[in-house]
């Protein structure tokens, strides 16, 4: 699980790109390429470096009329993956 | 099976390096400067990769920073849409000269790391001086805050120096480290009895990335390139042959893999003459080897045959002198267990090191 204030931020060298030859939203990172399906697209939207793991949650259920522990759920595994992977940061406020 | 487009390019600015590591993987007839493509034409080859599909370019050597034109190849590069990477050593590089980079659109650094120690790393590079010059480059891109990977590249001379490898990345501030064991295409080939890992290295290596994969999760990315000939199953080289990636040559030569040029029967096109797309699609070369058709038994039937592709072209010609064999490295070829005794020998030899040149600086007539 990702703790509810943490602030998901892509690091430099981390970008969201509209791959116009397969069609496809990919996040483009050192060496590497991730294709997005439309959930993971939807996340990675959201995360803009100020709003809280729990704040782009919760606009997700509502946006997309889905229950609220179920998206956290997803979005968590999701953007766990990619923290491990050195693509995504998870910044926490401190205290 | 239908060709997917490439997802990746390397490019190879340059042939010419400052250092000549014994296991450089350049062609041993390397390009000539002055047949190098100039500015403008590698600008149209980034856009024709872009619109082809390719995402990721590599911009590599040789040494790229050797390049006077480096930073107007990035803009140039960063301009066609393409995640750009930089793949040098560090020497060549300024201060002043990577805030240009930087402000150029460069993406990402992958500086190579030859030894951990001043002896050792100015050894292998055949360069007086580049360790410390290097650990200078690197502080310079961790204050500007290039996201980075190290390369580690390690062999029977080095590979003790793996856990202070692992160390060094993070204080660096990598993201990630490739820990390499040497692969013998290219000059590498002729320094197998001077660098092959013994069995007991490449067991140990295997051991310690394990290990540090687990304590290191979330703060570096470990890739590992295990010891090819101690291993029971060939490498996925390049991802398939056509399927992932191309190489553009200093002069133009577009080709499948960097090693390419070591199989005789094989014909290059040039991007000078015709268009990338052409070339990826429906090149000779590319054609040669794609897909599965061209495989012999044991590949034909095997499971694993869109798993590893057969293993590596070259290395099967360079082993067996026939590239369309299994690669040996796979325990169903029969030549396996005669390599892994190869291997053992060449781990017990005392040769010295053979250094890469420079390449001719104009083109030698042909023969």
């Amino acid at each position: 699980m990702i703790d509810a204030t943490a602030i998901p931020t892509l690091p430099r060298g981390v970008r969201l790109h509209f791959d116009k030859v397969r069609d496809t939203w990919v996040l483009l990172a050192p060496e590497r390429t991730v294709t997005l399906d439309m959930i993971g697209h939807a996340i990675l939207s959201e995360v803009d470096g100020v709003r809280s793991f729990d704040d782009i949650t919760a606009g997700l259920a509502e946006k997309y009329q889905a229950p609220r522990d179920q998206i956290a759920k997803d979005s968590a595994a999701f953007l766990r993956t990619l923290a491990d992977r050195r693509f995504l940061d998870l910044m926490t406020e401190v205290a | 099976m239908t060709t997917p487009p490439p997802i990746a390019m390397l490019a190879e600015l340059t042939h010419r390096c400052p250092l000549s590591c014994p296991y450089c993987s350049n062609p041993a007839q390397m390009a000539s400067v002055d047949a190098e493509l100039q500015t403008d034409e590698w600008a149209r080859v980034f856009n024709e990769a872009a619109e082809l599909g390719v995402l990721q370019l590599h911009l590599s050597g040789g040494e790229p920073a050797s390049r006077r034109d480096l930073v107007e190849l990035v803009r140039a590069a960063r301009d066609a849409g393409l995640y750009t990477n930089l793949i040098t050593s560090g020497i060549g590089l300024t201060e002043k000269r990577l805030h240009a980079l930087d402000a150029a659109g460069l993406d990402h650094i992958q500086l190579s790391l030859q030894g951990t120690t001043p002896e050792m790393a100015d050894e292998i590079g055949g360069y007086k001086g580049g360790f410390d010059r290097k650990m200078m480059v690197a502080g310079w891109i961790k204050e500007i805050g290039f996201p980075l990977t190290l390369n580690a590249v390690l062999h029977r001379k080095n590979l003790h120096q793996l856990p202070r490898a692992l160390e060094i990345a993070q204080e660096m501030g990598a993201r990630r480290i490739e820990v390499a064991t040497v692969q013998f295409h290219g000059w590498a080939l002729q320094n197998r009895d001077a660098l092959m890992p013994t069995r007991e290295q490449a067991i140990e290596a295997t051991r310690i990335v394990t290990e540090a994969r687990t304590a290191l999760k979330g703060t570096l990315v470990i890739d590992y390139v295990p010891a090819d000939y101690h291993s029971d199953y060939p490498k996925r080289c390049m991802g398939g042959w056509g399927q992932v990636g191309l190489n553009v040559a200093p002069d133009g030569e577009v080709l499948p893999c960097h090693a390419a040029q070591s199989i005789p029967h094989l014909t290059f096109d040039n991007v000078r003459d015709k268009a990338l797309k052409d070339i990826w699609y429906a090149g000779a070369a590319f054609d040669a080897y794609r897909g599965t058709d061209w495989m012999p038994e044991p590949c034909a039937s095997c499971d694993r045959k869109l798993k590893d592709f057969g293993g590596c072209r070259c290395q099967a010609m360079a082993l067996l002198g026939d590239p369309n064999a299994t690669d040996p490295v796979c325990v169903k070829s029969p030549h396996h267990i005669d390599l892994q005794a190869r291997a053992d020998a060449h781990a017990r030899s005392d040769a010295p090191l053979v250094y890469r040149p420079q390449p001719p600086k104009v083109a030698e007539p042909a023969q």
